[in-house]
């Protein structure tokens, strides 16, 4: 994020202090359990133009996500699978700390992260978006926009965009002369299962689920895991420029399946 | 639009709104964030207008904002960044601040670098006072005065800087409640930064969850008792 | 875009528009107040289907610093379209229309602001798209003028928007998609309403002489309207304040 020492607050040392002193007594500075997650509040169909769309909030952070279903051409190497490009940006009406401008390293990992989950699960069943095999698929482009930054947009922008794929709906085609034509009638995406994304932050000695932003700011590291409904993992990304030790990476994916329930409950609710 | 006569009642007032008319009634001025054109007086900015004691004076003051400087305030700040000569102080302000060598030392001294940052460092909290602005050149602060200096201990609590009157209290009752109840000191900037210093950090934190809950809810007779009881069930 | 082509029919016997308004109906409009907590001010709008998001920081330290005025703010706006907004996906990149839009909203603004207030400061306002269905700039000036009150910046009033249409030779206000795409003209208006001022004012399509006036105070009427559901989304925000206050 944006570094610059007069645009950037200097964190006085009192407040790291406070955390650990806080995390010794087994509380955070906002009074949850070291592996609870912050109360979440998820809204589907916000957008009506989009094909599916989720706002969620996780705490301060919120996320909006949007699904469109646009008619495209297979890549070569897998000419009868849909395609699934996920994209996000971290604008600077979400936080002081994101500058305007293009897509920086944050942005593409966000994006890059979320992707990985879905895909790798595989959440959809791109075989199913096939609609004329090396010619037409269905495209599936998920949008990702923080509005609000307090602190791990990875979660809650997962979420958000499960939650788009899940409550979205596609077009059904015909194909007629070998053209493909879009009908009025929309059926829900192929969905395979549900993918939770879960991190998990490094203070010290602690690994706290779901990290407000301070926590963010003050941890060494963080690391997140993707799973699926069968507990399987899709995707693990270690962020931030400190270490983890090999039991501390084996805790921390005990305590991220744990918190997975968390997230798949507030899923369930869409389908 | 009429201001309300009741004294103690108070309404809200958007930028652009009609506080009073200009002409006409005998004996109201109108003070605070207004702005005039030829027969009114217009609210400046989100606020709210009230009588003062007497009913003839009506205030009107802003909900929120920055914290703009005044010469003399007492403000809490952080050391950002460690020059030659001084040292640039974050206030909290849209303003970073200035404190020159010479404000710090009563004897006229020149430093080099490196010995400016063993007496403030980045990341280290003073007290200080404003002893200039003007909105041209940033703000000047002296940490000379007695009671003033570098902080050595205690919490940081950060509130919005239009809070500060109702966290102190009418003639200070709130901050009085808070020092004697959890025998801490309280020292208030105007900048939104509080300090409470206390004998021990349990009561510190106690003090400084006081003072986040004060900013939260209205300052009404009840709230005084309520943040009695809290603090009781705190201790 | 072909004016002339009517591809649907806009006006019915009866005079009703596609979605059933009279010519001199605005669309159902709601506004929130401060429901983003890192932004200094903030609001949320809905003007029929368009949804737009406005933040304001500020005033706070230009970054880059040789930026800043030394006699008054530096007002700062962008509007962005998100790709979900509309109904062909729109690529993230910003596109000619979105930065024309960001300058004449920030000019729709500016009268309003005391920026000699904040000298040497940057005043930022972001606009993001969630959902668009024409008068997206109207939509995008009600929220950030309602941001920047909200974030108890100095102005000299509120600023509200919306656009004339032609349908035929008919004006009709607050002109959805549809109308704007197939219409014969779009006079997108911005007032400060207790002032009577006008600080933004385009149109494209063909209009007579004196439609222009009609158009104004057609605009004018509504824009009264639209301020009044501004003052009560920012006086509700803050309500609680006049629960007896006390103030040392």
């Amino acid at each position: 994020m944006a570094e610059s020492r007069l645009s950037v607050k200097v964190i006085p040392t009192l407040r790291k202090d406070l955390l650990l002193a806080s995390l010794k007594r087994g509380e955070r500075l906002d009074g949850r359990g070291m592996q609870e997650y912050r109360s979440v509040k998820l809204q589907c169909n916000v957008v009506g133009k989009a094909e599916g769309s989720a706002l969620v909030q996780l705490g301060n952070t919120k996320v909006i996500a949007g699904l469109k279903t646009v008619l495209t051409n297979p890549f070569p190497d897998a000419p009868d699978q849909g395609v699934l490009i996920v994209n996000a940006e971290l604008t600077p009406l979400a936080s002081p700390l994101f500058e305007p401008g293009p897509p920086r390293e944050e942005d593409i990992e966000l994006a890059r992260i979320v992707d990985r989950g879905i895909r790798s699960a595989p959440a959809i069943d791109f075989g199913k978006l096939s609609i004329i095999p090396g010619s037409k698929v269905w495209g599936l482009f998920i949008d990702i926009y923080p509005l609000d930054y307090d602190g791990n947009l990875v979660d809650a922008a997962g979420m958000a965009a499960m939650a788009a794929l899940l409550s979205g709906k596609v077009p059904k085609t015909a194909v007629e002369d070998n053209r493909v034509v879009v009908l009025e009638e929309k059926e829900n995406l192929p969905v395979l299962t549900k993918v939770a994304f879960v991190t998990i932050a490094k203070v010290g000695e602690f690994l706290l689920v779901d990290p407000s932003l301070e926590e963010e700011m003050l941890a060494d590291a963080r690391i997140t895991f993707s799973f699926t409904e069968r507990g399987e993992i899709c995707a693990i990304q270690k962020m931030g420029a400190g270490s983890f030790s090999i039991e501390e990476i084996l805790e921390a994916q005990e305590l991220a399946e744990k918190a997975s329930k968390q997230v798949f409950q507030v899923l369930s609710q869409i389908a | 639009m009429l201001p309300v006569a009741m004294q103690g009642a108070q309404r809200i007032l958007v930028p652009g709104e009609v506080v009073a008319e200009r002409s006409g009634r005998r004996g109201v001025e109108v003070e605070g964030a207004v702005y005039r054109t030829d027969s009114q007086y217009r609210a400046k900015t989100l606020s709210v207008a009230r009588y003062d004691e007497r009913g003839e004076v009506l205030r009107v003051i802003p909900l929120k904002g920055k914290y703009i400087p005044s010469v003399g305030d007492i403000v809490i700040g952080i050391v950002v960044e460690v020059g030659f000569t001084s040292w640039l102080v974050d206030i909290n302000s849209p303003y970073t601040a200035v404190l020159p060598v010479s404000e710090v030392s009563p004897r006229p001294v020149t430093i080099p670098r490196s010995d400016l940052s063993k007496i403030l460092d980045e990341g280290d909290l003073i007290l200080a006072k404003v002893i200039s602005f003007d909105k041209t050149k940033d703000p000047v602060l002296t940490v000379k005065e007695s009671k003033l200096g570098k902080i050595q201990r205690g919490l940081l609590v950060e509130i919005s800087p239009k809070k500060v009157p109702r966290v102190i209290g009418r003639k200070g009752s709130m901050i009085k409640l808070i020092e004697s109840m959890l025998d801490t000191e309280v020292i208030v900037g105007q900048n939104g930064r509080i300090l409470v210093v206390g004998r021990d950090r349990r009561r510190e934190e106690i003090a400084a969850l006081v003072i986040k809950k004060i900013e939260a809810e209205a300052h009404t007779e009840g709230l005084t008792s309520r943040i009695k009881e809290y603090i009781e069930g705190m201790l | 875009m072909s004016r002339k082509v009517q591809a649907v029919k806009l006006l019915d016997e009866q005079g009703r528009r596609v979605d059933g308004r009279l010519p001199d109906e605005l669309r159902p409009l709601k506004i929130e107040v401060g429901k983003l907590k890192n932004a200094d001010g903030s609001a949320y709008v809905e003007l029929g289907n368009n949804k737009v998001i406005a933040a304001v920081y500020g005033p706070r330290e230009v970054i880059p610093r040789h930026e800043a005025l030394p006699d008054k703010a530096l007002l700062r706006c962008r509007y962005s379209m998100l790709p979900f907004s509309v109904v062909e996906r729109k690529s993230p990149q910003p596109t000619r229309r979105e930065i024309e839009i960001s300058k004449v909203v920030r000019e729709a603004l500016a009268p309003a602001v005391f920026l000699e207030e904040y000298p040497r400061t940057a005043i930022d306002v972001y606009v993001h798209v969630i959902e668009a269905d024409g008068g997206t700039r109207t939509a995008s000036i009600i929220a950030a003028a309602t941001a920047l009150a909200d974030a108890g910046i100095a102005m000299r009033d509120l600023v509200a928007a919306v656009a004339i249409g032609k349908i035929g030779d008919v004006l009709v206000v607050d002109i959805n998609g549809l109308e704007d795409q197939y219409g014969d003209g779009d006079m997108p208006i911005a007032m400060m309403p207790q002032l009577g001022e006008i600080t933004l004012l385009q149109a494209d399509g063909v209009f007579k002489p004196e439609e222009v006036r009609h158009a104004l105070e057609m605009a004018f009427k509504h824009i009264r309207y639209i301020h009044s559901v501004q003052v009560r989304a920012l006086k509700e925000a803050y309500a609680r304040a006049e629960e007896g206050e006390i103030v040392g």
